[in-house]
């Protein structure tokens, strides 16, 4: 199916002189095109498709799906168990936030010199690359009971006794596991904002130390305005990516003890209880906000960058209007001076006259 | 504030050049107390940008650091000692071998490394030969091709998979390595963003002189653009590979036969079982799955940082 539609498309590509080369050209877009396109229809469109027509049904994986028409959506906002994981989401949009911020001092700090450098990057930045798994099984072992946090608190002077139980404890276990959350990704925002902070010109350091800038201002007014656009990026893509935290719940608590995320809820419902419909019109729940999220993010950046297109634009109006005047003096037809006496105005008509 | 970088010393030279009659010896009371303020601010700083490093770091190392100190911990000693205690015998490697034997890692180590190979060789070729189409020809669809990407990175990969599960049934490749396999390499986008970055960097007249020299487009692509573009599929190795190596969701939910077909993060997550207390056994498992990644990471620190912030430009 695929194919023939790319064929179509490379065969109008070619124009109506039709050289051998046109032909190879026509060719190799086929070939090259051909197997990508293939994979990603069949994998990211084909099930993005049948899962919009699946959130109208009420449905299991065997067996005849029933109409019911928006009756799933509205199960979205109604259910107790979906409107409290999208709470839950706010945990983790919390600690989002709070790992941008800690993100934002660390890169600060590690992008300049700094003894051992590498080593505190590193040890920052590891975590992203171990397996979910594994990060799951790190975490129940520092959290349980008399176990590796514990013992640190213990250390540090707090009674086991008034210790509360990290990951049955309704009241911290979100909070728990949003600490590990932090821990995994951390580091690959660290890295983020070191990059962009590398690319910041040194000589304005320098600059703004002659000029008697404490670090604080340099920091205010030369890094920040310099990583916005990376900042506003992931402060957003925090936000859409607390809404699918998943791994940490699935595997540290395995969404007990109402730390059912969003996408936790979803799988559940779709694999043990076979609620496909539901499960589907969750899915696109959740797309249409992260699509909201896109277009905000699309919106931010057009009035974050507004100054410099109105600068060119004011500009480009400034010229037309400068050259729109010129010609009408040229012509004849306008006073050399705005805002002049009459006097003046027909004394320089005048001059013009005598040239 | 946050960037203190000069010790005292240099700052105290630099920035408060020293007034004459404290160079001849006379200190006035305000002078000294003024460099005294000065010093203290400076050093206090600088304990505080190491002290929040150190700190951090600490909260950082001590889950793994944790796991290694009980992995080579024997039974009798996990089970009487504090999980903070230094083990007696730090190379007891007991527990490796029975966790290594136990969640039947050599067949998941095979597995995960052969998935590994052939979605990395796949996604390189399909996605430089994409991304050379792409940037190089223009032709009607070109920018329909490239909106379809950029739509498909927003789409949840999660979410999706309960739909996916069908296509996947009806296509006959659920429970087997090379339905995965594929499925791996079509939900790949970040890429083959990289790869258009990289090709839009290299001038197109390179390309034309090579045309002019009587080069075919296949060979303008395979023997000019490719080697051209080895950073950049250094940069995509890595990321997907450590994508690839950590999957979990979609392995456990189309390769069930798990004794056969388990990847590396299945067999890791066998330990869920009876074996679910057995914190040394875990812990040592927990060891030999990031041990990959350690030596990676350690021998590819520099590619690894880059290829995060390239991916990122386009997320």
């Amino acid at each position: 199916m695929t194919t023939t539609t790319m064929d179509a498309t490379a065969y109008a590509a070619v124009p109506e002189n039709k050289t051998p080369r046109d032909w190879r050209k026509a060719l190799i877009i086929v070939a090259f095109a051909a197997i990508p396109l293939t994979l990603l229809i069949v994998f990211t469109y084909l099930p993005f498709g049948s899962m919009v027509s699946y959130s109208f049904y009420k449905m299991k994986y065997i067996g005849t799906p029933r109409w019911v028409g928006l009756d799933n959506y509205v199960q979205v906002f109604t259910r107790p168990d979906t409107l409290s994981s999208l709470k839950l989401s706010l945990y983790y949009a919390v600690g989002a936030l709070i790992q941008v911020a800690l993100a934002l001092y660390l890169a600060t700090i590690l992008s300049f010199k700094v003894k051992a450098g590498n080593f505190f990057k590193g040890a920052f930045f590891f975590p992203y690359l171990i397996n979910g798994i594994a990060v799951g099984f790190i975490f129940k072992f520092f959290y349980t009971r008399g176990y590796v946090l514990d013992t640190v608190l213990q250390w540090c002077g707090f009674d086991l006794n008034n210790l509360p139980y990290w990951l049955m404890d309704q009241s911290i276990n979100n909070w728990s596991l949003v600490g590990a959350s932090i821990w995994r990704y951390l580091g690959q925002t660290v890295i983020l904002f070191i990059g962009a902070m590398m690319s910041i010109d040194g000589s304005l350091y320098e600059a703004a130390e002659l000029d008697g800038a404490n670090k604080f201002q340099q920091f205010l007014h030369i890094i920040l305005p310099s990583i916005k656009t990376i900042l506003v990026l992931n402060v957003i893509l925090a936000i859409t990516g607390s809404l699918s935290a998943f791994e940490g719940p699935y595997v540290i608590t395995s969404g007990a003890n109402g730390t059912a995320t969003y996408f936790v809820l979803m799988d559940r419902l779709a694999h043990v209880n076979q609620k496909v419909g539901l499960a589907s019109a969750m899915a696109v729940v959740l797309l249409i906000i992260i699509l909201i999220c896109a277009m905000l993010q699309q919106l931010f950046f057009n009035y974050l960058f507004r100054d410099a297109d109105d600068g060119v634009q004011k500009a480009r109006k400034k010229a037309r209007k400068a050259s729109r005047a010129r010609q009408r003096v040229a012509a004849g037809k306008a006073p050399l001076f705005r805002n002049s006496s009459p006097a003046v105005a027909t004394a320089s008509a005048a001059t013009k006259e005598v040239a | 504030m946050t960037a203190m970088t000069e010790t005292p010393r240099t700052m105290n030279k630099t920035n408060a050049p020293r007034p004459s009659h404290v160079a001849r010896g006379e200190v006035s009371n305000a002078e000294y107390w003024k460099t005294f303020l000065y010093n203290a601010k400076v050093w206090f700083f600088l304990f505080l940008k190491y002290f929040s490093l150190v700190f951090c770091a600490f909260w950082f190392l001590l889950p793994v650091v944790s796991c290694f100190v009980t992995a080579a911990k024997t039974e009798r000693e996990y089970q009487t000692t504090s999980v903070m205690q230094m083990p007696a015998n730090w190379l007891n490697f007991q527990n490796y071998i029975d966790a290594f034997r136990l969640s039947n890692m050599a067949v998941a180590f095979r597995n995960s490394l052969i998935v590994l190979v052939v979605v990395l060789v796949i996604t390189t070729l399909i996605g430089t030969q994409l991304a050379y189409v792409l940037s190089r020809f223009q032709f009607p669809g070109n920018a329909v091709i490239r909106m379809l990407f950029t739509v498909a990175a927003l789409l949840p990969g999660i979410a999706m998979q309960v739909s996916m599960y069908k296509i996947m049934t009806n296509l006959h490749m659920v429970n087997t390595l090379w339905g995965y396999i594929i499925m791996m390499c079509g939900t790949d986008v970040i890429s083959i963003y990289v790869f258009i970055q990289y090709f839009e960097n290299i001038p197109v007249s390179l390309d034309e002189s090579a045309i002019m020299d009587g080069c075919s487009y296949f060979t303008v692509y395979s023997r000019i653009l490719l080697p051209l573009l080895k950073p950049a599929i250094v940069t995509c190795l890595i990321l997907k590979g450590v994508g690839v190596y950590n999957e979990y969701y979609a392995a456990n939910l189309y390769l069930q036969d798990k004794s056969t077909l388990g990847t590396v993060a299945i067999s890791l997550y066998s330990f869920t079982g009876p074996q679910g207390s057995k914190y040394n056994l875990i812990c040592a498992g927990v060891i030999i799955t990031l041990l990959p990644m350690l030596i990676l990471f350690l021998a590819f620190q520099k590619q690894i940082y880059n290829g995060i912030a390239a991916g990122a430009v386009k997320e």
